[in-house]
């Protein structure tokens, strides 16, 4: 088989017909373009979801369940009797987490772990004069949040050192102080569910720009929240972890559980709704990108058997004269890759201008998102992923149409 | 020297029914001999003549060519055979329309690969010359005329300077001269060496040639040595 004269070939039959070589590109170029433009705006959107949230949540959080179902006496004495129990009251269990610091340290001088944040989440009442919003106030040792959460590059106002100096002081979700109509300095009535109020004062607003956390939650001093909630300077409800690796948060959160007995969630599981839309999105994207690449595919196996056809005595008389299968399917082929090839090309660039039109195109998702315009990837690999399905599609389309030529019986076309 | 040997070829047609179109055929042809296949219409010299280019490859008997048994060889080995050892000169179609004359008569040469591009383009430069269409060399082959596109199929037979040059009424679209010009080239090649074999209706032709072979009814019904 000789390359270059089935390239030179080639050629010579695509220029020969060239609508038609640019109508069966083009087919390429609109499945590659979409592809390209679908899996950059769901890719950054994946991204930017992922991101936010995770940021914003911890790897794994250790909490003690209360509201745990439990028996009544007389079930667990007669557990297949006819029993009726009218009204029974939760047993007073406290959310605390036994010896939440020591476990907290003991976690901390663990391999892989990046960072722990004991702290005490409580619901809470703001209020504002007559403004009254329910939210939560997490007491934390700020420098260990921090550490966490890299709360320094979230501050919108105010700084977290006034938080340490400051045992009144109170860091609020940005979006919660502006509903509240609070900025750095006033002050603000903060109600425990137990009913015990105290006045705190914003030294400090966040935003994650994930509107559950900026929308509700404030941080204020561990042992602050401990006194609200007139508990023990021990009293810990939630430890937080970030791990190094965060796929490590799924293993090691079991074995943290079956360690201390107490109940632990893990990133995946918190955010099962982001992981799942996640998914849909990879599908639909391939899904569409796909479809597209199948109709490309038939065009050019449609267009490519209609050349088999149209040339057919010439493929006689180049067998007659000595070329083989090979060649003859080498020519056919080369002709695919080649509409592939410049169409796949072609559908990269209109692609990146899409995507990068997209991710210029502005985007208010209001208090939910921070988002200036569309989150856009830009990554290479989608590209040379797009170029090498463009490629296989149109090399698939063609090798049938190929084979059918190399299979031509010359003799049956020159007796004429 | 025996170049090519033919020996009991039957071919049958099935469609639309069974037709046994040639009987047992047996010949032999010498190193440098200028054959001619004569006889009438319908006789089947065609189709012999597409048993002897190893594209029919649906035959009995054997044909062994330049020392090389054909029969039952790979479709690959027989395109490599024909590629190196035959030119051929198809009686209805000729040229790739869409390439020039001289890409036409390049293309054997290209994939023999015996010589770089440059050289076998001006050796096909020289068999356009020879064969006098030198001045279309670079016309596309779709612009030629029948007669003009014939010559150039010619000079495309030449171009790998095959061990045999097989014509299907190779001069039946030309004119006096041009049939005189053809006859001339083929019987200078026979001198030097290369061997001919060409069905004619042409009975000038056929006088020329060194010996005719006359078929009927698929069968040889007569051979008979010309002596010049
Ligand atoms: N493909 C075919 N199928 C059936 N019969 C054929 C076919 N080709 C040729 N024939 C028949 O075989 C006979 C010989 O044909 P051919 O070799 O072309 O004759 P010639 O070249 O001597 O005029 C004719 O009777 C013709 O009708
Ligand atoms: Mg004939």
């Amino acid at each position: 088989m000789n390359l270059s004269i089935a390239a030179q070939i080639a050629q010579t039959h695509l220029m020969a017909k060239k609508r038609q070589t640019l109508v069966a590109m083009l087919g390429v170029t609109f499945g590659i373009a979409m592809f390209i433009t679908m899996i950059s705006f769901m890719q950054g959107v994946n991204q930017f979801l992922e991101d936010s949230a995770l940021d914003a949540s911890p790897h794994i959080r250790m909490y003690n369940e209360v509201n745990t179902q439990r028996p009544s006496l007389i079930d667990e004495l007669r557990p297949n009797g006819f029993n009726v129990v009218h009204h029974q009251k939760p047993k007073n269990e406290q959310a605390r987490l036994k010896n939440g610091l020591f476990i907290a340290e003991r976690i901390e001088r663990e391999p892989g772990v990046q960072g722990v944040s004991p702290q005490v989440a409580t619901q809470a009442f703001y209020n504002n004069g007559p403004i009254q919003l329910s939210g939560t106030i997490s007491g934390v040792d700020i420098n260990r949040e921090n550490k966490l959460y890299k709360l320094t590059n979230r501050l919108k106002s105010g700084s977290l050192n006034a938080l340490k100096t400051n045992p009144d002081g109170l860091i609020m979700g940005n979006v919660l102080a502006r509903k509240l109509n609070v900025r750095l300095g006033d002050k603000v009535t903060v109600t425990t569910p137990t009913g015990n109020t105290r006045v705190l004062r914003v030294v400090g607003t966040f935003g994650f720009g994930v509107g559950t956390v900026d929308n509700t939650k404030s941080y204020a001093n561990l042992s602050t929240v401990q006194e609200m909630l007139l508990r023990d300077p021990s009293y810990i409800t939630d430890i937080h972890v970030k791990m190094l690796d965060p796929m490590q948060a799924l293993p090691f959160g079991k074995r943290l559980r079956a360690m201390y007995g107490y109940y632990t969630e893990d990133w995946a599981t918190a955010n099962t709704a982001i992981l799942a839309g996640e998914k849909i999105r990879n599908m639909l994207t391939f899904v569409v990108s796909i479809t597209l690449l199948v109709v490309a595919g038939f065009g050019i196996y449609n267009i490519m058997n209609m050349t088999v056809i149209n040339k057919i005595k010439d493929i006689a008389i180049l067998k007659a004269t000595g070329f083989d299968g090979r060649d003859v399917v080498a020519i056919f082929l080369l002709q695919a890759a080649f509409i592939g090839l410049s169409g796949g090309l072609l559908g990269l660039a209109i692609g990146f201008g899409l995507s990068y039109l997209l991710s210029i195109t502005p985007f208010d998702a209001g208090d939910f998102l921070s988002l200036d315009t569309f989150p856009v990837i830009f990554a290479a690999k989608y590209y040379i992923m797009g170029l090498l399905f463009g490629v296989i599609t149109t090399v698939l389309a063609g090798y049938f149409p190929s084979r059918k030529a190399a299979k031509v019986d010359p003799v049956a076309i020159l007796r004429g | 020297m025996s170049v090519l040997s033919a020996q009991n070829l039957n071919k049958y047609f099935y469609d639309p029914e069974k037709f046994h179109v040639l009987r047992d055929v047996s010949f032999d042809v010498q190193r440098g001999e200028f054959l001619s296949i004569v006889g009438k219409s319908g006789c089947g010299k065609s189709t012999l003549l597409y048993l002897l280019s190893t594209m029919d490859t649906d035959y009995e008997g054997q044909i062994t060519m330049a020392g090389t048994t054909l029969t039952g060889r790979s479709q690959d080995f027989l395109a490599r055979f024909r590629n190196e050892h035959l030119g051929f000169v198809f009686q209805f179609h000729f040229l790739l329309p869409e390439f020039s004359a001289l890409q036409n008569v390049m293309l054997p040469g290209l994939k023999l690969g015996k010589y770089s591009a440059k050289d076998v383009e001006e050796r096909a430069m020289e068999k356009l010359r020879l064969i006098g269409m030198a001045e279309y060399a670079h016309k596309p082959a779709s612009k030629l005329s029948g007669g003009q596109q014939q010559r150039v199929a010619i000079a495309r037979a030449l171009i790998n300077d095959p061990t045999i040059i097989m014509g299907d009424e190779p001069t039946g679209n030309l004119d006096r001269a041009n049939t005189e010009n053809v006859f001339a080239i083929f019987q200078d090649l026979a001198r030097k060496g290369q061997t001919i074999i060409a069905v004619t209706h042409d009975s000038d032709f056929a006088a020329g040639s060194d010996r005719v072979i006359e078929m009927s009814d698929g069968q040889i019904i007569a051979t008979h040595e010309n002596s010049h």
